[in-house]
């Protein structure tokens, strides 16, 4: 059985993490993966902390990553970098909101997008997926500067990768 | 499979959250209606089963959609009733009755508990109120679950007559798991009065054959679940066997894979014959179960042998690493919950210059349900107590009542625009009846939503849970009509030095006042301003589908300009 892959994204309410899991748990569907998504909404909606865990394979059992066992750590919010740390497994991967030079997006709003085109890079979705769950999640008016800094977050992971 | 079929398969699966696929089953089981009162996490089951097309509607408070529901099932159609954990408590007088009477059509009800307390004020288990109404209980596991569970529930409730729990939590709730679209009822008979005084009509001499025929019905609802597909037996090491229900299940098949395990999808009544033969089968018999050891006590009240869980697992939420330990019999302390942001005030909530006056005024605060709880946290710290829907306005006066008068003059009500239509009205009926005798000031909080769940409608809003115009609660026209002495409504972000004055009069006024304190809440403003034109349009164009006349609607209005003048 292939390995379930699983990844946390945390930031503060209303910085998109909920929606960054959505589209990442879509694109896996879209895949063909099992998934499951977990997380705790409610009073998060105003300001505080969001957490949101993604898991996807052949069969996914409980939907929450637990601590320690969670492959990719994606952060939208720089104070929620070292607080959701220990989630990662050892030599878990972290996408914090400085690894997308912010200066390249249209938008600061699609800083969740752009880390799940990071995040993309390492994983097992084909692109067109990952295109098609974004279209999905977003009213056609965003849909190109998302797919921009989708791209923008793929090849800054790409070179990350080749130094 | 060939890739015909395979893509046949894919496109019928769908990532849904558990709400959103008890919403999808309601569709397909035929449910005539859903009624409930928002809260979390069970919100989205009626906001999606609206979306899709079913006929939802948010009631004042759950006892009344209950009620409604009940009406609706006792006339023969399928209905669905949903509420968080606590909502169960305010429905309950209802309930156990409707246990008696029985329904002609099917009644589900939902019951959204929330161990851990993401969103609620406790972690109660309603697994046991299936036991005291003596209610059959369904427990879903997942979204797929979540769907299939909903159609058994409604098909059990349609053939034995009874209402029927269907009880799951904020992991069930709100996780995405896969969900394929299988099943559905044919269509339900249409409704239609029948007169069946003895099974409706809860006198004593009605309702003790009623209680005997209940008990035979749940007998045989007992026998039905020694034999139903719900419940999962899954062979495995004969060494360890673990009897679990709900979201555990799926900790428990990652946490201890090899193990023999049982899974409670019809959680009462139990299927105590089969659960005894899955014991027998095993050499170790664990029970890992979230919240309250519901399952322990009732296997080993049937005299199986079972181990529980140590006690510090009550608390809180079930993972795998907690089933882990509770396999290891790991009683070490665990380690800590990583640091969360608490919720706070929006930046721009109309509320701020409310907690600040309160504050600088040390008043003594009788607080409430809602986003304006959040009140409580730094810079404010303006709220005495939070009990429940509605409490504010009880606990305020029994303060009064008894407290010394320099400090009695000092207690106020806090409660937000939808819990005063939810239960503040009785507790203000309460005032006029037996008024302190210091008075009382008792402030709304009304942001035009109810906001902390997610910014649904509600009876003062005027609008339907689809948003569409309807008649329109009026909160300061209802104090007017109870007697209140002094009524204001003021905007407290346009004027707060105004609103401070006011306070002050009204404290030091000795009467019983009602100040509300009128301004969208920001979040959901826009959306207001768009259901509004939106219905306007509508009214423009002659739709009448609110049934009401202008007169009523421009009244409603006329009473905030009222108050904005200086109040009554």
């Amino acid at each position: 059985m292939s390995r379930v892959v699983n990844v946390v994204v945390a930031g503060l309410g209303g910085q998109g993490a909920i929606k960054a899991s959505d589209i990442l748990a879509d694109a896996a569907c879209r895949a063909g993966h099992d998934v499951k998504k977990a997380e705790i909404h409610g009073m998060s909606q105003r300001g505080g902390s969001v957490t949101s865990d993604v898991r996807f394979g052949e069969k996914v059992l409980s939907p929450m990553v637990p601590r320690g066992e969670a492959d990719f750590l994606v952060v939208l919010d720089p104070d929620q970098v070292e607080v959701n740390r220990p989630v990662l497994r050892d030599g878990g991967l972290v996408f914090g909101p400085d690894f997308v030079d912010e200066k390249t997006l249209t938008n600061r709003k699609s800083l969740n997008v752009a880390l799940l085109g990071a995040l993309s890079h390492h994983l097992d979705i084909p692109e067109a997926s990952w295109l098609e769950a974004v279209r999905a999640a977003l009213p056609a008016r965003l849909h190109d500067m998302n797919e921009k800094a989708f791209r923008v977050g793929r090849e800054t992971a790409a070179r990350a990768a080749n130094r | 499979m060939d890739a015909g079929r395979q893509a046949a398969q894919e496109a019928a699966r769908q990532l849904l959250s558990g709400d959103q696929a008890v919403a999808l089953a309601a569709l397909d089981a035929g449910v005539a209606l859903g009624t409930g009162y928002p809260g979390t996490p069970s919100t989205e089951i009626l906001e999606s089963f609206d979306a899709l097309g079913g006929r939802a509607q948010w009631a004042p408070n759950e006892k009344v959609a209950l009620e409604v529901g009940l009406g609706a099932a006792f006339g023969g159609a399928r209905v669905l009733v949903t509420m968080k954990h606590v909502g169960v408590n305010v429905a309950a007088d209802p309930l156990f009755t409707a246990a008696y009477t029985g329904v002609s059509g099917a009644l589900v009800l939902i019951s959204a508990d929330d161990p851990g307390m993401a969103s609620s004020q406790n972690e109660q288990d309603n697994r046991r109120y299936a036991v005291a109404a003596g209610l059959p209980m369904l427990e879903p596991s997942d979204s797929q679950d979540a769907y299939d569970f909903l159609i058994a529930a409604v098909a059990l409730s349609e053939r034995v007559k009874l209402p029927v729990m269907m009880r799951m939590t904020t992991r069930v709730c709100h996780s995405k798991t896969l969900v394929e679209r299988r099943g559905g009822l044919p269509p339900a008979k249409a409704p239609a009065w029948e007169r069946d005084i003895p099974a409706r009509v809860m006198v004593p001499g009605y309702a003790r054959p009623a209680h005997k025929k209940l008990r035979a019905r749940l007998a045989e609802v007992q026998k039905e679940h020694e034999r139903s597909p719900l419940n999962l037996w899954r062979k495995g090491d004969a060494r360890l066997g673990i009897v679990t229900h709900g979201i555990t299940w799926e900790h428990v098949q990652e946490a201890a894979p090899g193990a023999s395990a049982f899974r409670v999808g019809t959680s009462w009544p139990l299927p105590l014959e089969r659960i005894r033969q899955f014991a027998a089968s095993v050499e170790r018999c664990l029970v890992v179960e979230e919240g309250d050891p519901v399952l322990v006590e009732q296997l080993r009240a049937a005299g199986i042998a079972v181990e529980g869980k140590p006690e510090m697992y009550r608390f809180g939420e079930l993972s795998v690493e907690r089933v882990k330990r509770i396999v290891a019999g790991d009683t070490s302390p665990e380690p800590p919950p990583l640091k969360a942001t608490p919720p706070r005030l929006c930046d721009a909530c109309p509320y701020h210059p409310v907690y600040d006056t309160l504050r600088r005024l040390d008043c003594i605060v009788a607080g409430d349900i809602g986003c304006y709880t959040l009140g409580v946290m730094e810079p404010y710290r303006a709220m005495d107590t939070c009990v429940a829907m509605g409490a504010s306005m009880g606990v305020g006066l029994g303060l009064r009542h008894v407290l010394p008068e320099a400090q009695a003059r000092r207690v106020v009500s806090i409660i937000g625009d939808s819990t005063f239509v939810h239960s503040g009205i009785n507790g203000m009926v309460e005032m006029v009846y037996n008024p302190p005798s210091t008075g009382h000031v008792v402030i709304v909080l009304d942001n035009g939503t109810t906001a902390m769940t997610g910014q649904q409608e509600h009876p003062g809003t005027g609008r339907t849970l689809d948003h569409d115009a309807t008649g329109k609660f009026s909160i300061e026209g209802f104090a007017r009509a109870c007697g209140l002495q002094s009524v204001d409504v003021v905007d407290p972000v346009a004027d707060p030095g105004g609103f401070e004055t006011l306070l002050k009069q009204r404290l030091a006024g000795g009467q019983l006042s009602l100040i509300v304190a009128r301004r969208p809440c920001i979040l959901a403003a826009a959306d207001i301003r768009k259901f509004e034109k939106v219905n306007a349009e509508k009214a423009a164009a002659g739709c009448r589908t609110c049934g009401m006349s202008d007169e009523v609607a421009i009244s409603a209005g006329l009473t905030v300009l009222d108050g904005r003048k200086g109040g009554t």
